[in-house]
């Protein structure tokens, strides 16, 4: 037995976070670790991680007893942990991140220096085994989200560890780039290193995980074999109830009328495209990380200048978008990055929950009906099943990722957009909210606005839109309407460009 | 009694209380602390400081800094002098001086803010830089304007002004409750204060969210600069003097009293009235070291371990909070 958890219980003060949490991984086996926010996954893998010490219960590693002091003492012990938030110095180089800990040295007249090209050589050869073709002397900042996460992996593996916990690790990662990642993770068991997968998806869980373990509430509901597992019993286990349907119905129909109408679009990575939205429209977007789906939003909301090609809003002309133009005019955009461009993370739920609304119900040209905008802030957090204490006092940095997600959605259902550009909605977010997400929206395309959705997970699109259009290199390369909609051939038109590019 | 309760219980809570405790101290310490003439002192040192720090209040909101403050107030009392002083003559009456004087000097100060404001927002500077070089730029303005002469023979009534009272109440009050009040208004009140704390909170969520982010910033540094005008009125009518180098020891007190007043140098997060009881620490402070005979430099000495200690108690008190 590699690792043994037993009876392990955490409480911060009085608040019990784990109660008596058994937990037992192999050699070379995939633990699937699921649960809603707040379950207690971080919690138990903190502990793990030596971050923090348990109420009580014991660890024992090798058979032998295991005590972490610090999170150093656990990753000597060889227990190594790959965040969500990725532990990269953005600003360094790659090859400076490999080795900020241990740079290779030489020695010259007595004195130690670094050996720049010793750690260049060993960075190229770390990097081509994980199949990454970067620089060594790239500036992190300037990856893609996929190569920095792979590049964090490479980092934890140079201390080649017994037991890796990934929590999320394919959130930022197109599917191809998944594969890719899956790929490794399997080398790595064969290899006999002992994973534990925290994640969402429970279809990449299934796929992966010889055991899954399900925690609710501190709990531990199960941990059982994935041949006896299927994903309906475990959303059952998560959630503890039956959810009858993981997309809501809809039966609105997108009006012939056109709301928005772009045209030759050229600008940044976005070569040529033209589409046009319907009201009452769910428009999908797929397309691989870097397929410029996101910079095309942002094109559109006026965050980047387009160099050429128009842009009609209800028939008229928009020749200079900008946020401010569009929120008057009714059209917003949730971002990918809910921390830095959706949420004002250390002021109140309330403040930001009426930030774009508030022009709307000015009075006397400037003025903030105060009562007005309080009542309607409650009625839509109430309305966004948003747990709070305190709406006008509490920083939405209190609240867990799905109510995060559920503010900055309740800031744009307030302003009451015609058109709503979700980029990654459900990114790291819990069954129960992405339920209550995918609700909510449906309900403001039935009250007649559009929905533009920009989405990695082809699920999502299939199980909401009305019509998908594919990208891949700046360019669309597909469209596909409700009742043909194809896993394998969206797929395939999202992975166009690269054909191509493999065949030359 | 709400807003009190709120007051209280927040961090800001500390600065009324070292107010009240100094206050209490040099009561007992500090001999002419305690009487009619220097609470009149302590109050016309008060108000322009006040005033000024609340601007300066406006402009760190957005996560911003104005150092220029002390060149506007040299500035605003070298066109005062100008318009007003009986040795130029511009103006016979001395209705007509005083009015077009006032107005020059709020013009100068939102013009400079309106450079400061543009810099900032509209070609993306960052406010230390521009604030600093605009600073630099018209204090020298002030001094080569004038050539370091002061000027003198301003209008009677403009000089009386800080003396004169209406229902027992002299002037400078009504100023500066004026101030505090539009200030307070415009900042809980209106979309233009919620917008200030919006962008500094975070700049990219409120352009995001519609906010017309270059559009706040340069209002805020034209607050602020109003504000360094008013002060700057405030100041010359007292000194009865238009003067290049008026202002030019203030900025450590204006930045110190919006700080100290629990104002975050990071943008999102400050009130009117912590600013009120940081301006009125930095004045009784100034002032009861005066009273107690100490020679300049020990003053600046104290000044400053005072400003440190209060500002670490302050942040362990925070951080004793955010514990429990």
């Amino acid at each position: 037995m590699l690792l043994k958890m037993n009876k392990i219980s955490k409480s911060f003060g009085e608040v019990a976070v784990l109660k008596s949490i058994d937990l037992k991984l192999e050699k070379g086996q995939l633990l699937g670790l699921v649960g809603e926010n707040g379950a207690g996954k971080s919690t138990l893998m903190n502990i793990l991680g030596g971050l923090f010490a348990p109420s009580r219960g014991t660890m024992e590693l090798n058979a032998e007893p295991f005590i972490p002091n610090s999170p150093n003492d656990a990753l000597k012990a060889g227990i190594a942990f790959v965040h969500q938030e990725l532990n990269l110095f953005t600003n360094l180089t790659v090859m400076e991140n490999l080795f900020i800990s241990d740079f290779p040295k030489k020695s010259m007249l007595g004195l130690s220096f670094l050996d720049r090209k010793k750690a260049i050589r060993k960075t190229d050869e770390l990097l081509s085994e994980m199949g990454l073709s970067i620089s060594p002397l790239a500036k992190v900042d300037q990856l893609t989200a996929a190569q920095q996460q792979l590049l964090e992996i490479t980092k934890i593996l140079n201390n080649s560890p017994q037991i890796i916990i990934f929590d999320e690790p394919t959130t930022s990662l197109t599917r191809y780039e998944t594969e890719k990642l899956f790929s490794l993770i399997r080398k790595l068991k064969a290899d006999g290193t002992g994973i534990i997968y925290i994640s969402h998806n429970l279809e990449d869980v299934m796929l992966l995980a010889d055991q899954i373990m399900v925690l609710r509430d501190g709990q531990l509901i199960c941990q059982e074999d994935k041949t006896a597992l299927s994903i309906p019993k475990l959303v059952k286990a998560m959630v503890g109830r039956d959810l009858d349907q993981y997309f809501p119905s809809r039966t609105t129909m997108p009006a012939e009328e056109n709301l928005l109408e772009v045209k030759h679009l050229f600008g940044g990575l976005v070569q040529e495209v033209s589409f046009s939205i319907r009201k009452q429209e769910v428009l999908g977007f797929y397309g691989l990380v870097g397929a410029g789906r996101s910079e095309l939003a942002r094109l559109l909301y006026g965050l980047d200048p387009f160099t050429s090609g128009n842009i009609r809003w209800k028939r008229n002309k928009i020749s200079k978008p900008s946020p401010t133009k569009w929120v008057h005019e009714g059209m917003a955009f949730l971002t990918e990055n809910r921390r830095e461009e959706g949420l004002m993370i250390q002021q109140s739920i309330e403040k930001n929950i009426q930030l774009a609304g508030l022009t709307k119900e000015r009075s006397l040209g400037n003025l903030i009906p105060k009562q007005i905008i309080k009542n309607k802030v409650r009625q839509q957090a109430n309305a966004n099943k948003i747990k709070y204490h305190d709406i006008s006092r509490q920083a939405v940095a209190t609240l867990s990722g799905g109510n995060q997600q559920k503010v900055v959605l309740a800031k744009w259902l307030l302003l009451g957009p015609e058109l709503l550009i979700l980029d990654e909605p459900t990114k790291g977010i819990d069954i129960g909210a992405r339920h209550e997400i995918y609700t909510l929206t449906n309900n403001l395309v039935k009250a007649g606005s559009s929905i533009l959705l920009i989405s990695s997970d082809i699920e999502e699109l299939i199980g909401l839109c009305d019509r998908i259009l594919v990208m891949s290199e700046g360019r669309l390369t597909k469209e596909f309407q409700k009742g043909s909609f194809d896993r394998s051939n969206i797929l395939a038109a999202a992975l166009h460009g690269q054909e191509k590019d493999e065949k030359r | 009694m709400g807003a009190m309760a709120g007051i209280s219980n927040s961090k800001s809570g500390f600065i009324i209380y070292l107010c009240v405790g100094y206050y209490l101290i040099m009561a007992v310490l500090a001999p002419g602390f305690f009487t009619l003439n220097n609470t009149m002192n302590l109050l016309f040192n008060l108000l322009p400081l006040l005033i000024i720090a609340i601007g300066q209040t406006y402009v760190m909101l957005t996560a911003g800094i104005d150092l220029s403050v002390t060149s506007i107030v040299a500035m605003c009392s070298v066109l005062g002098g100008f318009m007003m002083s009986s040795d130029t003559g511009l103006f016979q009456s001395e209705f007509a001086a005083i009015l077009f004087g006032i107005s020059t000097m709020l013009l100068g100060g939102a013009l400079i803010g309106t450079i400061n404001g543009f810099a900032v927002a509209k070609l993306g500077m960052p406010a230390f830089m521009v604030t600093l070089t605009t600073m630099i730029l018209f204090s020298g303005l002030a001094i080569w304007l004038t050539q370091s002469q002061n000027l003198y023979n301003l209008p009677e009534a403009f000089i009386d002004m800080p003396y004169t009272s209406l229902l027992g109440i002299p002037i400078p009050v009504y100023v500066g409750l004026l101030v505090v009040l539009v200030a307070y208004f415009l900042l809980n009140r209106t979309i233009f204060g919620e917008w200030i704390y919006a962008v500094g909170a975070n700049t990219k969520t409120a352009k995001i969210s519609g906010v017309n982010v270059p559009k706040t910033i340069v209002l805020v540094y034209v607050f602020s600069g109003l504000c360094a005008a008013v002060g700057a009125i405030l100041y010359t009518a007292r000194l009865e003097t238009g003067s290049p180098v008026m202002g030019q020891n203030i900025l450590l007190d204006v930045i110190g009293a919006v700080v100290i007043g629990g104002t975050s140098l990071f943008g999102g997060k400050g009130k009117i009235a912590w600013t009120f009881f940081g301006a009125l620490f930095m004045t009784l402070l100034d002032n009861s070291l005066n009273l107690l005979n100490l020679s300049f430099f020990i003053i600046m000495v104290v000044k400053g371990s005072v400003i440190l200690g209060a500002a670490i108690l302050n942040t362990v008190l925070e951080k004793s909070l955010k514990a429990t």
